[in-house]
């Protein structure tokens, strides 16, 4: 039980970070250290997809709403590629709908950024 | 064992756990909370739900300030045919989260995820008891009742 972290991203492009497994208290940190060092290499527009993510927990999403108000304080954002009704499910319990772009596919959340 | 659930259906057993108060050892709790739950007829949905409010509440546990090493979450699962009851004990001495009216989103933004671990709870599941002691720890009773 893990969780695999993978960057990819091209110049003039949002970086992406597929999330790969579950995400809680115990490999939540292991995302944070990754979009911390992407927002500390300057990449201030991010695309997480969470379409591998098998679980997210509250920890989890206290992660991703960290690196989104550190980004905002760059003019950046974060975009969310999600189509699992369970994950989705607790962003909306949350209120986190509202907060982020939640999109169906890579290519869609990243336009929207451009 | 003290028996939790007031229901008159079938009770089918009850299943305890002890894991470390330790972020490594939640995933233990959720993969026999899923084991528990497959033995009743719950959705795939619902197991999910299970699932998800376990991980939280043990979570909770593992981030009470004041929890050490030797600290432990004590996990008990009351199989009845129409229902899972779930509780959820450590025996951390430390203040009540603070109910807050602040969005969740807004409590998230700031790493108040403890407050908003039993906010989710409380929606997933269908009944859900908090207590705290703060000279003993916390309990939490939540039950999912199998849909008909």
């Amino acid at each position: 039980l893990d969780i695999k972290v993978q960057v990819h991203g091209q110049a003039g492009q949002p970086h992406v970070v597929e999330l790969t497994g579950e995400i809680d208290v115990y490999t939540s940190p292991k995302v944070k250290d990754v979009i911390t060092e992407l927002i500390d290499s300057g990449h201030y527009n991010l695309v997480i997809n969470l379409e591998k993510v098998r679980y997210i927990d509250s920890t989890g999403l206290g992660v991703l709403i960290g690196g989104l108000k550190r980004v905002r304080e760059h003019g950046g954002s974060v975009n969310l590629v999600c189509t699992n009704p369970q994950i989705r499910k607790i962003f909306d319990i949350t209120g986190l709908v509202k907060i982020f772009g939640i999109f169906d596919d890579e290519a869609a959340a990243s336009k929207a950024m451009m | 064992v003290t028996r939790t659930h007031a229901s008159q259906a079938e009770y089918l057993g009850t299943v305890e756990l002890r894991i470390p108060a330790k972020a490594e050892w939640v995933a233990v709790a959720r993969l026999a909370v899923s084991a528990a739950a497959n033995r009743l007829a719950f959705s795939f949905e619902d197991i999910e739900d299970i699932k998800l409010a376990l991980t939280e509440a043990c979570a909770n546990c593992c981030r009470h300030d004041g929890a050490s090493s030797e600290d432990a979450v004590d996990i008990t699962f009351e199989v009845r045919a129409d229902a899972l009851c779930i509780k959820v004990r450590d025996h951390v001495r430390h203040a009540q989260a603070q109910e807050s009216k602040v969005p969740l989103a807004s409590q998230l933004r700031d790493g108040r995820t403890e407050s908003v671990g039993l906010a989710v709870i409380q929606a997933l599941m269908d009944t859900v008891e908090h207590r705290v002691d703060a000279h003993v720890g916390t309990e939490l009773v939540m039950i999912k009742h199998v849909q008909v």
